[in-house]
């Protein structure tokens, strides 16, 4: 393999990653612009994802497309469950009470994860059969593709939810202010209960995507989420269109990094990036003028 | 001050009887190991009980701070044959500074935000024990680290190292009692209270708030060197991202709101994760979530607040 076969390689396989970490980073979003907390089970929710598809396909031989939307449901539910059960009942909450909250949930979902499926990662099968193709070159898998595509779909899905309908207009106020939206006869905690519901289902989706090229196993979740919210961070807490620019850019600089510098340095590449950012311009770098940095 | 002598006296006296009772009870003979972990521990837990109760902050890294302090210690001793007091000194200096680093642009934003810069330091932390071979032994770590000495006296039984580590807990105890009770502890409490008034009233709350990440850093580092010259062998599995989570769990289900209940909850975790959730082996990380959960959720004043609660309680019933 020549040099720019080598380096196509690397750049295809940070944009795949990288569309991971863009996924993660807007589950972020989606719960800190309605709630403002960032939700340190996110991660949680793409080893979920994974794993319950590994049960759904593996185990139940259920076809693909079943598989695919029995788990996102399955996921979108214990989302649901945790607003219910562990955000909505608390009364007066402060910033440190959330964070340790999904701290728990998220400790409560590895060690689930762990009772199931054990301590060994699990493959998928790749969703369509074709065979791996060149290009400069490179060898690409097909599942790739699989990866891109579908995270455009739900990117462009997202924007058109938030900007067209009611019900995404109605979050977004409320991320402005619950109060007023309060007055306004939005009903907040349902737009919170939506917000989790998203994020778990976005969360699923990744893992789902992901797993046939990555493998998946319970402890993935501490690292995709620091991963992710180094997206979210980078592009601007809040914004979407920043946490998928942001997403892939990590992903590059991941895959870049570890094939031409360190690949055991690998992991640590994306979390020092996130520390620069927090450290350098916590508002991010890709943010538009609408989403800044509200509370913090 | 009077109600903390009372304290400080029961505390003491405990730790007196506590080796006593250890030496004439078959059935926990292990116990005095077990405590000398615990005090360890409890000098990171009241350094973090400080960051939390008074900064109103968290620090999700700490545990990187406690490998800081050991490796400092271990490598410094085993692999360049110096004293163990200047390993020490070492993983205070390098601690301090990292934590001012870590510390200075994540305290001026308010939220989440050191949350998640020490969740990322910390991992960056891990990963460099892992892969620094040459330095550190990787994954597999090391081994030969001498006992702690001052001249020819080793600390190397169980007995006189309980003794150690619980007067070294103790000094840390009475210096952060002071500060609580000092100009420094009352500008902590005043930025606790409301933030913003503390500022308006002159109070410059990131500095202060830096001097606790920084203090709770020492102590964390501190602890880290006298882990290593227990157990004289070191690997990166202490220091991962669940230690830190522990930590500050050890401090919530005590109670955040006093170093004494970082203190409580220490022992009692040290004792549920050492002896009695052995049993459950590797899923002894479910037991520890679903119990944060259940005290974050329905007793967010840690064990320290139930007498207050029961009390008014009884109050009402009346």
């Amino acid at each position: 393999m020549n040099d720019t076969a080598q380096l196509v390689q690397y750049i295809l396989t940070g944009i795949t990653v990288g569309a991971i970490y863009a996924l993660v980073g807007l589950g972020y979003n989606i719960i800190y612009n309605v709630t403002e907390v960032i939700n340190f089970a996110q991660g949680e929710f793409v080893v979920l994802g994974g794993l319950v598809m590994v049960f759904m396909t593996n185990t139940l031989h259920l076809s693909l497309p079943v598989g695919f939307f029995l788990t996102v449901s399955v996921v979108t539910i214990l989302g649901a469950l945790m607003d219910k059960l562990t955000i909505e009942p608390i009364k007066d909450a402060n910033v440190l009470t959330l964070i340790i909250i999904t701290i728990a949930v998220s400790i409560i979902f590895r060690g689930l994860a762990m009772l199931i499926w054990g301590r060994d990662p699990y493959a998928l099968p790749a969703f369509s059969k074709a065979p791996p193709f060149t290009l400069f070159h490179a060898i690409i898998q097909p599942q790739a593709l699989w990866v891109l595509g579908i995270t455009t779909i739900v990117v462009i899905l997202l924007s058109l939810f938030f900007r067209f309908t009611m019900m995404g207009k109605a979050m977004l106020a409320c991320a402005d202010s619950p109060e007023a939206s309060r007055l306004m006869g939005i009903p907040v905690k349902k737009m919170v209960l939506i917000s989790f519901v998203l994020s778990a289902a976005i969360g699923a989706v990744a893992g789902i995507v992901i797993t046939p090229i990555s493998l998946m196993e319970y402890d993935r979740g501490a690292l995709l989420g620091l991963k992710g919210f180094g997206a979210s961070i980078l592009g601007g807490l809040g914004s979407f269109s920043g946490a998928v620019i942001a997403g892939l850019i990590l992903g590059l600089i991941e895959s870049l990094c570890a094939g031409y510098v360190s690949s055991g340095y690998k992991d640590a590449i994306a979390l020092i990036v996130l520390l620069l950012v927090l450290f350098v311009k916590p508002s991010g770098f890709f943010a538009g003028k609408r989403a800044s940095l509200k509370k913090f | 001050m009077g109600c903390e002598k009372k304290k400080i006296l029961t505390l003491v006296s405990f730790l007196v009887i506590f080796p006593v009772l250890v030496n004439y009870i078959p059935a926990i003979s292990n116990y005095l190991e077990v405590m000398i972990f615990a005090g360890i521990f409890c000098l990171v837990t009241i350094g973090l009980s400080l960051l939390m109760g008074y900064a109103g902050q968290i620090s999700l890294g700490h545990a990187a701070f406690l490998g800081i302090g050991a490796y400092s210690s271990g490598i410094i001793t085993a692999k360049f044959g110096l004293s163990p007091w200047i390993g020490i000194a070492a993983g205070i200096a390098i601690s301090s500074c990292i934590a001012v680093v870590v510390g200075i642009p994540s305290l001026k934003l308010k939220g989440h935000y050191l949350a998640m810069a020490t969740l990322g330091f910390g991992e960056i932390v891990f990963i460099v024990f892992n892969e620094e071979v040459n330095l550190t032994g990787g994954p597999s770590g090391f081994a030969d680290i001498p006992y702690l000495h001052v001249g020819s006296f080793e600390f190397s039984s169980e007995l006189t190292y309980y003794i150690l580590v619980w007067a070294v807990v103790l000094m840390g105890l009475f210096f952060a009692l002071n500060l609580i009770h000092s100009r420094v502890g009352r500008a902590w409490r005043a930025i606790h209270g409301n933030e913003m008034a503390a500022e308006a009233m002159g109070v410059p709350t990131s500095r202060y708030k830096l001097k606790i990440f920084v203090l709770s850093s020492i102590y964390a580092s501190v602890a880290g060197s006298l882990y290593t010259h227990y157990i004289c062998f070191l690997n990166p599995s202490s220091f991962d991202l669940f230690w830190s989570i522990k930590f500050v769990m050890m401090v919530i289900v005590g109670g955040m709101s006093s170093v004494w209940g970082a203190i409580i909850g220490t022992i009692l975790l040290t004792y549920l994760g050492n002896e009695w959730l052995s049993a459950f082996k590797h899923f002894d990380v479910l037991v520890y979530g679903i119990i944060l959960l259940l005290i974050t959720m329905f007793l967010p004043g840690g064990i320290v607040s139930l007498p207050r609660i029961l009390r008014s309680k009884r109050t009402n019933s009346r």
